[in-house]
């Protein structure tokens, strides 16, 4: 197998639309970044040889809505401590992370492709002191709502309009401090604090209802004392339409259910636990950038 | 060794056993509420520990700025991760057993690894809890600290220590453990010590053996090096508070040019400070060695009961030097 080159890096570059764009033309900048992004990420994994892509894919619609059209950062405003945060708790799909961080310019895309090869700073799961645009060095799951929580905090004590969004997997919250951390975000009232929940349904090896269930996952949120949104976490429309509005509720941190699959939209990798970590063969490689350039005429050549 | 002597008092007169006793929470929490009121970023982070880190009049005086998670230490090192990034400096105060046991994966990769501003302040460590038994002492945390990158681990041995140690921590950018002992103990420093982060402190000048200490248990090397001198045996007494980065330069220098070494902790005999000095000694100078700790889960008893059965009253200390360099 061919590596990872500096030729598999052909992500155009985006940036966030002004707010005076019309909604749908903002939603169509969005699925094409994410189309984009898919793409590279598709690369990056093959040619890597390693990766989460399946976690990828169901998490990338949510990433490109929120560094595309909700996130008050930019590459320009990244050490600016009134930005707003992002969090990725689910460490491992740093892959889908870096992709969108390039895509946005907050990493320089040739750092593509040093992604996983020795001593880059794009290791399996992020390192915030590596990669400029990373808050926290995640990998180890149940970590990142908290940290979210102590930075809702700070901006409380600061009296800052600066939000916080983090972003967990669902077999990820049955991590007990998790709850821990709602507990305290319902407690001190962090109704700038959004917590996504990739509910893709699936973990490591089998679905989250056989392994330990998670449901009703809105009436334990809600019985928390967070404000619940349940969305299409691959509809943009809807992602943007409630990350940019919360908080939904007064006083009451916002709890958003997004409905995914792992490895979505690629037919053979859709809702399949198999892709948690699987590798695309050349074939699949081909047959899968061809079902995403299928999607949008305007597709990249492999 | 002069230059490891940052203002020791030049002979101790009267024994340092006669001297009144402290609880350095005491000193800890003036500290932390001067720090706090020069400097805003300051807050405290508590897991229901507001009553045992005896920080009732600093939630009085900075209500907003003590933040209590309730009974969750994960969550509580977490919110300190998430604070340090939104520019607060946090100071987790909280039982040591607990702070460093349950929330071990969150002090390696939210602070450690993450490099976060953030300050743990292990409170009534060692056997401290005494007769609440194994579950309650926290004789593993120097082990467990140790084996982490980036997290300097301070051990005071008295108020003025501790204090000194509390306001270094505060100036430094990165993450810090501090050991804050609840078992009295007499003050060994001056009054104008200044702490030096990774420096030793020649407390007693001395070359036939060397005792180094740290926290509750270093003046008790120091009345175990009175008892010594007694018999015309010069003991050097090294106060080591600084447990990693370790005095590298004063642990050789003591290997070289005494007889032995004998370390002395209130700490699990396995990987915490004697381990640090035997890992330096057996690399640079070996020599022989006594590692005074806590070997097991210790049985019913108060502290300071525990310690003297593990061969840490001053007449243990200093029966192991003798039989060290006899």
């Amino acid at each position: 197998m061919t590596t990872l080159a500096p030729e598999h890096v052909t992500m155009p570059i985006f940036s966030q639309l002004p707010p005076y764009v019309p909604r749908d033309q903002r939603i169509a900048h969005l699925a094409e970044a994410a189309r984009q992004i898919r793409i590279q990420d598709l690369k990056l994994v093959h040619y890597a040889g390693a990766g989460h892509i399946g976690g990828d894919f169901s998490a990338i619609d949510i990433l490109a809505t929120l560094y595309g059209a909700v996130l008050d950062v930019t590459p320009g405003t990244i050490d600016d401590p009134d930005r707003d945060r992002f969090i990725l708790s689910k460490g491992h799909v740093a892959g889908a992370l870096y992709t969108t961080l390039a895509a946005f310019g907050f990493l320089r895309q040739e750092e593509l492709a040093t992604f996983l090869k020795p001593l880059s700073a794009l290791n399996g799961h992020p390192n915030r002191n590596k990669v400029r645009g990373v808050e926290a060095n995640t990998g180890p799951l149940g970590h990142g709502l908290p940290i979210a929580v102590g930075h809702a905090l700070s901006a409380k004590l600061d009296v800052s309009r600066r939000r916080t969004y983090v972003l967990t997997g669902d077999g990820e919250l049955q991590e007990g401090s998790n709850w821990e951390a709602m507990m305290a975000a319902s407690h001190y009232e962090l109704d700038r604090l959004t917590v996504i929940v990739d509910r893709n349904r699936l973990q490591q090896g089998a679905t989250t209802r056989e392994t330990n269930d998670l449901d009703p996952l809105a009436d334990k949120a809600a019985a928390f004392g967070f404000a619940v949104v349940e969305v299409n976490g691959h509809d943009h429309g809807e992602l943007f339409d409630v990350l940019s509005a919360v908080p939904f509720r007064p006083g009451k941190p916002t709890f958003v259910i997004a409905h995914t699959h792992k490895g979505h939209p690629i037919s053979f990798m859709s809702n399949n636990a198999a892709w948690h970590h699987k590798v695309p063969s050349q074939a699949q490689l081909e047959q899968a950038l061809d079902e995403l350039a299928k999607i949008h005429p305007k597709a990249a050549p492999a | 060794m002069s230059g490891h002597d940052t203002g020791a008092p030049e002979s101790i007169k009267e024994s340092v056993a006669d001297r009144p006793r402290h609880d350095c929470r005491d000193a800890y929490v003036a500290a932390l509420a001067e720090l706090a009121h020069d400097d805003h970023r300051i807050v405290g982070v508590v897991n229901d520990s507001v009553g045992s880190s005896k920080l009732d009049a600093f939630k009085k005086a900075f209500p907003d700025r003590l933040i209590n998670v309730g009974i969750a230490e994960q969550d509580m090192v977490g919110v300190a991760a998430g604070l340090a990034n939104g520019g607060r400096i946090p100071f987790v105060s909280a039982a040591s057993c607990f702070l460093t046991g349950r929330a071990l994966e969150q002090i390696k990769a939210d602070v450690a690894y993450s490099n976060r501003n953030v300050k743990l302040c292990g409170m009534s460590p060692g056997m401290a809890y005494g007769e609440l038994g194994p579950t309650h002492h926290s004789i593993e945390d120097i082990a467990w600290l140790r084996a982490i990158d980036k997290i300097t681990i301070v051990v005071p041995a008295d108020p003025i220590e501790t204090a000194a140690a509390m306001r270094w921590a505060a100036k430094i950018d990165g993450p810090a453990f501090i050991r804050v002992s609840r078992m009295s103990v007499p003050k060994v420093y001056p009054e104008d010590y200044a702490f030096v982060p990774g420096r030793a402190v020649t407390l007693r000048d001395g070359d036939d053996v060397t005792l180094i200490s740290n926290g509750t248990v270093l003046w008790r090397a120091l009345v175990a090096a009175e008892q010594l001198a007694d018999e015309g045996i010069a003991a050097r007494v090294i106060s080591m508070p600084t447990v990693k980065p370790l005095d590298v330069d004063a642990v050789v220098a003591a290997a070289s040019e005494t007889g032995g070494i004998v370390t002395a902790e209130e700490a699990t005999t396995a990987g915490g400070l004697g381990g640090a000095v035997a890992e330096t000694v057996v690399q640079n100078h070996p020599v022989r060695m006594k590692i005074l700790g806590v070997p097991e889960f210790a049985p019913t008893g108060s502290a300071g009961f525990l310690l003297d059965r593990y061969g840490m009253s001053a007449e243990g200390i200093a029966d192991a030097a003798r039989a060290l360099i006899s």
